[in-house]
């Protein structure tokens, strides 16, 4: 149980990066892009190639992350120069991907066991270190000894790393640049008025977010020892349910703390579907439905209860309205209102 | 006096060759000096919304030339035009990007005619600045700089857009009937706080409306179009001693019709 927990944790905060890579791209520039389902596979299959051919796997990983930048903004020239619709851009490029990554890879999955990767020499390091014992000591001593994790140098490396990714997120989306990509994201019309090229914004913004998911690919591929060219599917899906559940939860106050929300969106998703696969009935193949039904929830639930709760109001409002009916100046505001919609 | 704004033969039709073919503007030749205040006025579809496009970028002319200091810009791109043109649009969710803080919307505001770099948007000197010229709308906006702008309502939206579209002095201001969309006494604070930022940094403006009062009240020169052409065109010393009477007798004199606006007349 807690090593399974402790693997979702560590494959959760790699997987975060690819969910902020989703916020920037769903939420900062309001583009439903489906790349990522393409882009993730790009990353893991080029870091894999590099590094199987020999590279540093650190170098290959950087290498990963521009080809998802690349991938990124092609599905933005599409949209914005071809004038396609966001989410057919988004598609199109995933399914050319596909082919691409093949083609990168040579065949459909690429093991790295027994090979040097960025994961095995952060476990190299920490075991000179010495942390593992001092953490799995406490472990032992508070009597979950029994199934101690073979390395926390991982987990500790990737809190660093997502959280550094974070923070530059954070620090760029308050820049002068950020700032425009935001606007592009929340009123065109806007930030065109104020001489922003919005293509070139959403170029780069989807540039951006690809190559965060790209990184994460490459991340995964490493730590899972293999890329596969179906690692990717459903990806898209799995990023905005972290997104989701992160905001639902963690609250979206200001931009720090949604990117923070979503880092831990990413870490109980992959926990709730650790867990939910221990349940007799439910199968490894079960997953993405699992996923798709929690999208669909959250999509749906808020703006069911609003309607119900907007439904009530207006059912309110109009017993009371016939209440007063006899009172003539309660007709005064309603003629107020006729008059605005109207001008 | 120097020219800022020069339209010289501007035509444009739409759905040309179709049985709905309209001309929205018809050659259209009008010119602003530095300094001018010009109000247009006219009924639906007289084409002053076009007239609006045509200028900021958002439509190009079929012919015809769009100078603006002194540039041919009639085919530069809406964005790099931009740099220049300051703009209110009619609704007052157009102007400001809801999501963001009034202090990053001005920040945006503020690199309108920089290179957008990896620089901070909002700085320290940069918020003071902000805070600055806040004040200026009396409105209290300068205590509320984190506070998201769809929190505001459409007045204070509408101030902010306008206080946004202005700070940066661009060479000519464009008003879209900015006030139209608000209740009577919103239209008339934006009314004057227009007059207010127009006069504090001497800025070059054409502003449509459908107000006749507020056309007459605002500005130095009035031009009427209908059908898209300018119909009338009205220099300081007349339009200081034009009703809304005269005007609407002048459109009957010229056309031969009543003036086609329920909502000019009820304005």
């Amino acid at each position: 149980m807690f090593t399974s927990i402790f693997g979702a944790f560590e494959s959760g905060i790699i997987y975060a990066i690819m969910a902020l890579g989703v916020y920037l791209s769903f939420r900062v520039l309001d583009f439903p892009d489906l790349t990522v389902d393409g882009s993730f596979v790009t990353g893991a299959a080029v870091a894999a190639i590099l590094i199987v051919n020999g590279a540093n796997p650190f170098a290959a990983t950087m290498v990963a992350m521009v080809a998802g930048f690349i991938a990124g903004c092609l599905t933005g020239i599409i949209h914005t120069v071809g004038k396609v619709n966001a989410l057919l851009s988004g598609i199109l490029l995933m399914i050319a991907l596909y082919s691409i990554n093949l083609r990168i890879m040579g065949k459909s999955n690429v093991p790295l066991l027994n090979t040097d990767t960025a994961m095995t020499a952060v476990r190299d390091f920490f075991d000179k270190t010495g942390i593992d014992g001092f953490f799995n000591g406490i472990l032992t001593a508070i009597g979950l000894g029994d199934s101690l994790p073979r390395t926390w140098g991982i987990l500790l490396f990737m809190i660093v790393v997502t959280l550094a990714i974070k923070f530059l997120t954070d620090a760029f989306l308050k820049t002068e640049l950020g700032l425009a990509i935001r606007a592009t994201g929340d009123n065109k019309r806007m930030i065109r008025s104020f001489s922003s090229n919005t293509n070139l914004m959403i170029i780069l913004g989807l540039g951006l977010s690809n190559a965060m998911v790209a990184f994460s690919g490459a991340l995964i591929a490493q730590q899972g020892g293999f890329a596969d060219v179906g690692m990717g599917i459903g990806m898209i899906i799995i990023g905005l349910a972290s997104v989701i559940i992160g905001e639902a939860l963690f609250g979206t106050k200001s931009i720090a703390r949604t990117t923070l929300a979503v880092i831990g969106g990413a870490i109980i998703y992959r926990i709730v579907v650790t867990l939910a696969l221990r349940v007799e009935f439910l199968e490894p193949g079960d997953m993405k439905l699992i996923t798709a039904i929690i999208v669909i929830l959250a999509l749906t639930a808020p703006k069911m209860i609003e309607s119900y709760k907007e439904k009530k109001r207006k059912v309110k409002r109009q017993l009371e309205n016939m209440q007063m009916v006899a009172v003539p100046s309660e007709g005064k505001g309603e003629a107020g209102a006729a008059l605005k919609s109207d001008s | 006096m120097r020219l800022v704004l020069h339209l010289n033969q501007i035509h444009r039709v739409f759905n040309e060759g179709t049985p709905d073919e309209k001309i929205a503007l018809d050659n259209i030749n009008l010119t602003l000096d530095k300094g001018d205040f010009v109000t247009v006025i006219g009924s639906n579809g007289a084409g002053k919304s076009t007239l609006m496009n045509i200028i900021s970028g958002v439509m190009l002319p079929d012919h015809g030339q769009v100078e603006l200091d002194g540039k041919d810009v009639t085919y530069m791109t809406e964005y790099n035009r931009s740099k220049m043109i300051g703009r209110v649009f009619q609704d007052p969710m157009a102007g400001t990007a809801p999501s963001m803080t009034i202090e990053e919307n001005l920040a945006i505001a503020y690199s309108r005619n920089k290179r957008r770099s990896l620089r901070l948007g909002v700085t320290k000197k940069r918020r003071e600045l902000f805070q600055e010229v806040l004040e200026s709308l009396h409105l209290g906006l300068e205590d509320r700089l984190n506070a998201k702008v769809g929190m505001l309502s459409g007045g204070e939206r509408q101030a902010l857009s306008l206080l946004m579209a202005t700070f940066t002095e661009p060479s000519i201001l464009l008003l879209d009937e900015h006030t139209a969309a608000l209740d009577p006494a919103r239209a008339e604070l934006i009314t004057n706080l227009t007059q207010e930022i127009v006069d504090k940094y001497h800025l070059t403006t054409l502003m449509v409306t459908h107000n006749m009062q507020q056309a007459l009240d605002l500005g130095n020169r009035l031009i009427m179009m209908d059908k898209g052409q300018i119909i009338l065109e009205v220099n300081e010393e007349q339009k200081a001693k034009l009703s809304i009477e005269d005007l609407l007798n002048e459109f009957q004199r010229i056309r031969g019709t009543k003036m086609a606006s329920d909502r000019a007349l009820l304005s």
